[in-house]
This record gives C-alpha cells, sequence and structure tokens, in this order.
C-alpha cells in the first residue's frame, strides 16, 4: 500500500516539458512536411513561410506590447502558427496576403482572445478560413509551373481516377504542406514518440471519415479511393497537427474521440455534400467550437463517485 | 445646453443607438455591405423614427397604459408600409437592396424602445428631438461601418471605385457577414477606447446613474438606465 502513492515533501523533480519545448517538438515533427513543401513547389514556398512566421511573430510582439503586457513571443506559439498557417496556403498565393492571414491568426484569433490557452479555435486554421473567404480566387489558385492540373480531390469531385502513389509521396498540386502524406506521418510518428500528442483524436477522425467515405462516398469499398481521400488534402496535417491542437481540442479522454468523431463526420459531409472539394480547415473550426459542450457531457467520473438517482415525481 | 440640442447630442453620442445601446443589430449587421445601403436604411428609420415619436407623443395621455404596446406597434407600422412604398416609388434601386429590411423596420427595437422610453413620458418637441438624435446616430453608425465594409470588401465608396483593382484584391469577407461582425465590434471597442479616454480626462461622454460598471454597452440595463435617467 505504501508503495501506491508516494508524497514528498519539495523540491520536485520536474519534468523538462514546458510550453516552449512542446512548441519545438512540433517544429522539429513539422520539419520534413516543410522541407517536402519546399522541394516541391521551390524557393517561393520558402519566401512564404518565412513572410508568415515572421507575421504572426511580429504581431505578436506588437500586439502585447501596445497592451502592455509581458511578450510571449519565446514561446514559439507564434512560430508554429504562422508555419501551420504557411503550410496550409498556395504557393501561389500573393505575399500580403499571407501576411494578413498572420495577423489575422494572431491579432485577432488567439490575442484578442486572451492569448496562447484562451484562443476558443486554432489560429492557423481561423486565418486559413478567413483567407479561403476573403480571397476565395487567390486561395483555391493551385497552378505553378509544375502542377497545372486539380488538386486531387478537385479532379475526384468530377469523377477522376487518381493515382494514389503520387498523392501518397505529394507530386501532386495541393497547399504547401498538405501534398505530402508520407511526411507528415514521419512528423507525426515524431510527436506520438516525443508524447505530445496522443492518438485519439487522429485515430478517431480518420476511422470515422473512412467509415463515413464509405458508407456515402458513392465508390463502395473501393479502395484506391478511400486511400485517396485520405492522402489527398488536408485531412492528414488537420488530423495530426491541427486537430490535436491543445488549447482547442477537448482535455477529457472520452471527449478527445468525441472531437475526433466530431470533425471525421463534418469532413466527410463538406467533401461528399459540400460546395468545395475540400473541408478540413472549416470541420476543424467547427469541432473547435464544440469543444466546451464536447468537455462538458464527458466528465470522468471520479472513482467510487455515484451516478446521482433523477428525481422521480 | 439647449434641450433639445442635448437629445440629438444624445441620440448621435452618448447613448448611439449603434456603439453605445446596441440596439437594432439585425439590420446592422445585414444591410451595412455598401454606405448608400447603410445610409438608406439609416435615413428611412429615422423618418419613421421622427414620426413615430411624434404620433405616440401626441397621443401619450389618450393611450391606454395596458394596451400601449399594441398601440405603438400599430402607429410604426402604418408608417413603415407609408415608408415602404414611398422608398418603392421614388428609390427603386435602394429598396431592392434593403429588400425585407425595410418592412422590418417595424421590429426595429430602437424605436418602440424610444417610444416606450422617451416618447410617452414626454412632450411632442422634445420627442421629436429624441427621434431625430437617436435616427441621426443610427445612420451615423450604419454608414460608417457600410463604408468601410465597402471600401475594404470593394474598394469603392459610395459606389466609386476609389482603390484601383489593378494593384488592390478586394477582401471580400467584408462584404459577407462575417465582416460585418468584424467590422462592428471593431468600432464599438474604438468607441469603448474614446469612452475611456474621456472619462479619464474627467469628461465622461455619459455620466454613470446608478450603472453597474458606467459601461453601458455591456449593461444588460441599458434601456433601463435611459428609461430611468429620463423619469
Amino acid at each position: 500500500m505504501d508503495n501506491i502513492l508516494h508524497v514528498s515533501s519539495s523540491p520536485h523533480v520536474r519534468a523538462k516539458d514546458s510550453t516552449n519545448r512542446i512548441m519545438l517538438y512540433v517544429i522539429l515533427a513539422l520539419l520534413p512536411t516543410t522541407l517536402f513543401g519546399i522541394f516541391n513547389f521551390g524557393p517561393k514556398a520558402l519566401l512564404l513561410i518565412v513572410l508568415t512566421i515572421a507575421s504572426c511573430v511580429a504581431t505578436e510582439w506588437v500586439f502585447e506590447k501596445i497592451i502592455h503586457k509581458k511578450s510571449t513571443i519565446s514561446d514559439l506559439s507564434a512560430v508554429v502558427t504562422g508555419l501551420l498557417l504557411a503550410l496550409n496556403l498556395p504557393v501561389t498565393l500573393p505575399w500580403w496576403e499571407a501576411v494578413l492571414g498572420g495577423v489575422f491568426a494572431i491579432a485577432i484569433v488567439k490575442m484578442m482572445f486572451g492569448g496562447l490557452g484562451q484562443n476558443f479555435m486554432n489560429p492557423a486554421l481561423g486565418a486559413r478560413c478567413f483567407l479561403l473567404i476573403a480571397f476565395a480566387a487567390d486561395m483555391t489558385n493551385f497552378q505553378t509551373d509544375t502542377y497545372t492540373g486539380a488538386t486531387p480531390l478537385a479532379a475526384m469531385r468530377n469523377g477522376e481516377v487518381i493515382n494514389s502513389m503520387d498523392a501518397l509521396i505529394g507530386r501532386t498540386a495541393g497547399t504547401i504542406g498538405e501534398t505530402s502524406t508520407i511526411a507528415i506521418l514521419i512528423g507525426a510518428i515524431i510527436l506520438i514518440l516525443l508524447g505530445v500528442i496522443t492518438l485519439a483524436i487522429p485515430a478517431s477522425y480518420l476511422i470515422t471519415f473512412v467509415i463515413f467515405m464509405l458508407i456515402f462516398g458513392g465508390h463502395g469499398f473501393d479502395m484506391n479511393y478511400i486511400v485517396a481521400q485520405l492522402c489527398s488534402g488536408g485531412i492528414m496535417l488537420g488530423a495530426f497537427f491541427m486537430a490535436t491542437d491543445y488549447v482547442t481540442s477537448p482535455i477529457t479522454p472520452n471527449g478527445r474521440i468525441l472531437f475526433g468523431i466530431c470533425c471525421g463526420i463534418l469532413t466527410g459531409l463538406f467533401r461528399c455534400f459540400g460546395a468545395n472539394a475540400e473541408g478540413v480547415s472549416f470541420a476543424i473550426i467547427l469541432s473547435n467550437l464544440l469543444v466546451p459542450m464536447i468537455e462538458k457531457i464527458t466528465i470522468p467520473r471520479a472513482f467510487g463517485q455515484v451516478k446521482e438517482k433523477k428525481e422521480g415525481k | 445646453m439647449n434641450k433639445y440640442v442635448e437629445r440629438l447630442y444624445n441620440g448621435i453620442i452618448k447613448e448611439n443607438p449603434t456603439f453605445v445601446l446596441m440596439l437594432g443589430m439585425c439590420p446592422t449587421l445585414a444591410v451595412t455591405s455598401s454606405a448608400i445601403n447603410g445610409l438608406g436604411m439609416g435615413l428611412s428609420t429615422t423618418v419613421v423614427l421622427v414620426l413615430s415619436n411624434l404620433l405616440i407623443a401626441a397621443f401619450r395621455k389618450v393611450i391606454p397604459n395596458g394596451v400601449r404596446v399594441p398601440a405603438f406597434i400599430v402607429i410604426v407600422a402604418s408608417l413603415v408600409t407609408i415608408v415602404e412604398f414611398m422608398m418603392k416609388a421614388y428609390f427603386q434601386s435602394l429598396s431592392a437592396a434593403l429588400g425585407v429590411y425595410i418592412p422590418l423596420i417595424v421590429v426595429n427595437c430602437i424605436i418602440l424602445g424610444r417610444a416606450e422610453s422617451y416618447a410617452s413620458k414626454n412632450p411632442v418637441l422634445p420627442s421629436i428631438f429624441d427621434g431625430l438624435g437617436m435616427g441621426l446616430g443610427f445612420t451615423v453608425g450604419l454608414t460608417c461601418i457600410g463604408l468601410i465594409r465597402e471600401l475594404l470588401g470593394a474598394g469603392q465608396i459610395f459606389g466609386v471605385q476609389v482603390l484601383s483593382l489593378s494593384w488592390f484584391t478586394p477582401i471580400t469577407i467584408f462584404v459577407m457577414a462575417p465582416g460585418a461582425f468584424l467590422v462592428l465590434a471593431f468600432l464599438v471597442a474604438g468607441m469603448n477606447i474614446i469612452r475611456k479616454k474621456m472619462e479619464e480626462k474627467g469628461k465622461p461622454l455619459a455620466e454613470p446613474a446608478g450603472c453597474l460598471n458606467g459601461d453601458c454597452a455591456h449593461c444588460g440595463q441599458a434601456a433601463i438606465c435611459a428609461d430611468k435617467k429620463e423619469a
């Protein structure tokens, strides 16, 4: 019995985890995707990534200067936001629109609600959706020197059969960071091994999505179609890097699974029946909004706690 | 300050229905996609507001207290119908742009609010000026929102292209619904900053008379407060 709970007086040994360190891990995990994006789309992708990150960090610094708060840019969360946002932009986007996206992500989605830990939706995705609505034409322009065709998702929507292998490796049109499933999976494995994320959200997200597509996708058990759906568009990046955002995902274990299911169903709905070919970003921010309610209904019962009986009349 | 001028000042600045009282949010958010729509909506509301305040103040002693709200609504609805027909006759395009929001002026809470809290307790002339002040405050608010949304969302001011499309990409989100919320939020925040600055200088825009925190914009009792002050 003595060995079960052992409470000693201070000083305690503390884990090395800090916001700073976790953000560093996330950046590390995003490196394969980033490098592949730069390799795939050329130096303009690098420029866009640097500009977006700079705009996010600068916005956070200026905002905190204005409201006389201690600068929090050293916790690297603005860098992660900028990097994620840049990975969600098409490489053809004019640079000032990317900068505006960074300002929106930090100033409006994050800082106005109280900074890191208080924002109710993922800043990078909030900004992506802002840009998607504000500059619909620029945000869906995937014509580059290398790729002139539609994105795999748009092609599939038009009834074309796409090469799943290309989508897996990433030799397709799309945003800077979403094309290569392999690079994203390498990053995801790094995150899981480092203990930054657990599998609950991504697994329930992807499984729900696959089930949804099997039922409503209109292609039955066509495995090629399912794999192509999983490997194209932003779903992998979304499931492993966006939906798992600490601030905007539930903290209860069951809540995480429920959150993943919400994301999966909404993504499936948007992709099958929506006006656009892609809907990952909208699905995740909509689920972000549901998080307080999800947490409320999934509070774990304490050991020994008895469920209160409803008073009969 | 002259009583009538005070009413105008009260409506336009001190208790601006859009930025301070937060009344009439539905047309504020829905029709302000361009400056001309905001101006049109504001002015038609002003006309209805002035006339309804006039009539209600004139009849305030004969309207039985128990059925006053239905009576107010009948008066307001008649006036709105007149305005609607006038707009259809003389301002075809504006009427088409504002659509259902013109008939909906009937249920605009500014009009019923002023009738209830001011016109039904005060003589005719001050009531007219109260309606005029509130209406102009509403017009200013709507036109400001419309101006900003039109400029950012289309690069135009009153339909004239001021930002050349050769270098400016319209931020179309501002002429859509989310833009209305964003612009309104920023303008209200700006108004709050001004009020705070004025209070620090010792020249408050509005005296907190029995208020919870002196911040009517975030106070559910703003209407009641206004009610008490006048009584």
